[in-house]
């Protein structure tokens, strides 16, 4: 099959789509770049997680319902963010199992893993002279096994690191601590607020201590509360969505 | 108080919360190492994870093989459903021995029954022999860790609690002196003990035997000068054959320290000639748990640790501010099974990272139970009027996409457009050591539909 018959409907995240759609854009870029046929489902509003992880899983069954039916005609559903593909794969068990739901489920993916995986690409012609530090989501890493974790035995593989070695002039910075939780966590960020920052102020400091100049990940919630703490502190660090760097031709 | 508050609370000291994650993270990465050079680890895993569910399901059976060898052996065996019968039971001993000082291996099993302050309330003198322990015990306080104790305090602060209770010279927080001292103290306490008390860490089915696993060999220590020893145990930590032993023992050590195995391994089949071996055996909420479908495989756990040492939250909010026996992420699986209202704080003093699940040597999907738990916690026990009608709002407004569309643009007007003072105040924990995202001016969809018609 040609890149140009595979059907992908793009899910932009609520809080990407409210609040960084440059994020939005680079990857809408990105899939139409490789050639896929990509649509974006008008009236589309959010998977559900930060409702599921806080308790009220029942209360988010419309949200579930709804996601199933703005993607269910696409071969592929594709999104900028590992937890909420993570969310749709694992915890849209409270729906009833039906073929389309089913089949939401599967197909859903995570944009880097649709890359590589799906499209089998990892050199995208991007070209992004700087060093950059990965954070590698819990969701995406441990949720979705988009690489190796530390915890773990087994061979080193990483889907990320997979896409950002090809791109020119990148120097992937090594982490004192390659895989720790950043401490956002959804509600978890305000209603424990004082371990939520610390974690966050923690993972911060790691990419600063370890001379990084661009901190990226496959998940922008994570970045979205680690800029949080690099803005407040005014600290030497850029925050970018792997889209964003993968789509850079500079 | 609930764990965000407490946490909070350990948090004033930053440079402590720095130590205290640095040390646990150690630890981790010791357990890492050490578990990684066994070739199919992984493999080991998946094999305690299913002798451990084999046990689970023939539990009844596995008891009763248990006491049956246990009692050919010589070995008085005791029932408890509950803390209360466990520690009348192990009080009726001491009577019966007429003991008055008591030396204690680590055990948890008897932290959960609050045995120690039950037994002083009958003038019983009982000595924790495990250093750490003894530290706490010292301190009067509960353990913070269930392998590392006293893991929340530091060389100095123990250089002064010796002071103090042990008459020892002020030494700067030196550890070989300190240990020497404590040495010498702990020496006293277990030639002078009428009986001995230790947990247990495998009640193997088919020999009727119990093995204790300890670096400091005190176990074996108080069992040997005492005249009597009790072994207590949790139901669930029964394994059916002495050889599944090659599984679990390589796996604990490591998990818990990143040692290939612990210093004492010590197996204790019957008593010695002249002396006497009782086992308890306690329930105390385990088959509650065990009839609990989605939680059950939390009884798997063979009280390594693992979980809290790699825990991010553990690491940087200490051990009692869970305020339970067993503190962090496998304690709050367990915790809410006993106690929900009172627990309730526990499964959200996560960010299911799933670290934990993946470093459990018994693999217990501890990110998930913790998922779960919060499903029954917030249909149960009442919830905090805020977060709640948030929440529900969201339910509701994410399920309507013109109301999202109308909800999104009037809380980036806002963010945009309101003053400083409006965003940032104390209702915004967000914004207490955290900017909020600077608002573009327009949304993903907006700029999307002006794409499609200049197409």
């Amino acid at each position: 099959m040609t890149n140009s018959a595979i059907k992908v409907g793009l899910f932009i995240p609520c809080y990407v789509n409210q609040l960084y759609p440059q994020v939005g854009i680079a990857t809408l870029e990105l899939l139409e770049k490789l050639g896929v046929d990509v649509y974006y489902p008008e009236g589309q509003t959010c998977c559900g997680q930060p409702l599921g992880n806080s308790g009220y899983e029942q209360d988010s069954k419309g949200i579930c319902n709804l996601f199933v039916k703005n993607f269910n005609d696409y071969d592929y559903i594709v999104g900028p963010s590992g937890s909420c593909i993570y969310h749709v794969k694992h915890h849209f068990d409270i729906l009833e199992q039906t073929p389309e739901v089913k089949r939401v489920r599967n197909n859903a993916y995570e944009l880097c893993e649709f890359i590589v995986k799906i499209l089998g690409k990892t050199d995208l012609g991007a070209s992004f002279p700087h060093k950059v530090g990965l954070h590698k989501s819990c969701h995406g890493l441990r949720g979705l096994k988009l690489g190796k974790c530390s915890e773990v035995q087994g061979e080193h593989y990483s889907t990320e690191e997979d896409l950002l070695k090809e791109v020119k002039g990148l120097e992937l910075m090594a982490l004192n601590r390659k895989d720790e939780c950043c401490g956002f966590g959804g509600t978890f960020a305000v209603f424990e607020e004082a371990i939520s920052s610390k974690m966050g102020k923690d993972r911060v400091q790691d990419h600063i201590d370890s001379d990084v100049e661009v901190l990226t990940g496959a998940d922008h919630s994570c970045l979205m509360h680690m800029e949080g703490i690099v803005n407040r502190n005014k600290q030497p660090l850029k925050v970018m969505h792997i889209a964003e760097i993968l789509n850079s031709s500079l | 108080m609930g764990h965000a508050q407490k946490a909070t609370e350990f948090n004033k000291d930053e440079a402590k919360v720095n130590w205290h994650d640095k040390a646990l993270w150690y630890v981790r990465e010791k357990r890492d190492k050490s578990a990684h050079n066994v070739q199919g680890w992984e493999y080991l895993r998946q094999l305690g994870s299913g002798i451990k569910a084999n046990v689970l399901s023939n539990l009844d059976k596995y008891l009763i093989q248990f006491e049956t060898n246990a009692k050919n052996n010589g070995i008085q065996v005791h029932w408890a459903s509950n803390a209360e019968e466990h520690n009348t039971i192990i009080n009726s001993i001491l009577e019966k021995h007429n003991a008055k000082k008591v030396v204690k291996s680590k055990s948890m099993l008897t932290e959960e029954c609050h045995l120690n302050p039950f037994l002083e309330s009958k003038g019983i003198e009982v000595v924790d022999t495990d250093l750490g322990e003894r530290i706490v015990q010292l301190a009067e306080e509960p353990p913070s860790h269930i392998v590392l104790p006293a893991i929340h305090k530091t060389k100095e602060d123990v250089d002064v609690l010796f002071q103090e209770h042990l008459n020892t010279k002020p030494s700067g927080g030196n550890p070989e002196y300190l240990v020497g001292e404590a040495r010498k103290h702990l020496r006293d306490k277990f030639l002078n003990a009428d009986v001995a008390i230790t947990g247990v860490n495998f009640a193997v089915a088919d020999t009727g035997g119990v093995v204790v696993c300890t670096n400091e060999g005190n176990a074996d220590m108080g069992v040997h000068l005492a005249k009597a020893h009790i072994a207590c145990m949790g139901i669930e930590k029964i394994i059916p054959q002495e050889k599944h032993l090659g599984v679990f023992l390589r796996l604990l050590a490591r998990s818990a320290t990143g040692q290939p195995i612990t210093t004492y391994s010590s197996h204790f089949n019957k008593a010695e000639e002249g002396k006497e071996m009782h086992i308890v055996i306690v329930d105390n909420g385990r088959t509650e748990q065990l009839s609990r479908e989605d939680f059950r495989a939390s009884l798997h756990c063979i009280r390594c640790g693992a979980c809290m040492n790699t825990c991010p939250i553990y690491r940087r909010s200490g051990g009692h501010s869970y305020d339970y026996t067993i503190p962090g992420p496998i304690g709050s699986i367990l915790s809410p099974g006993k106690d929900l209202k009172k627990h309730s704080s526990l499964p959200f003093a996560s960010t299911l990272c799933g670290s934990c699940s993946n470093v459990c040597p018994v693999k217990i999907n501890i990110h998930e139970q913790l998922y779960k738990w919060r499903q029954i916690i917030v249909q149960e026990e009442k919830q905090p009027i805020v977060k709640k009608s948030i929440l529900k709002t969201a339910g509701v407004v994410l399920s309507k996409p013109k109301l999202y569309k109308m909800a999104g643009k009037s809380a980036r007007f806002a963010l945009k457009h309101a003053p400083r003072f409006m965003i940032y105040n104390k209702l915004n924990a967000w914004g207490k050591a955290r900017d909020l995202p600077e608002v573009k001016h327009e949304s993903f969809d907006e700029w999307y539909k002006k794409r499609r018609k200049n197409e």
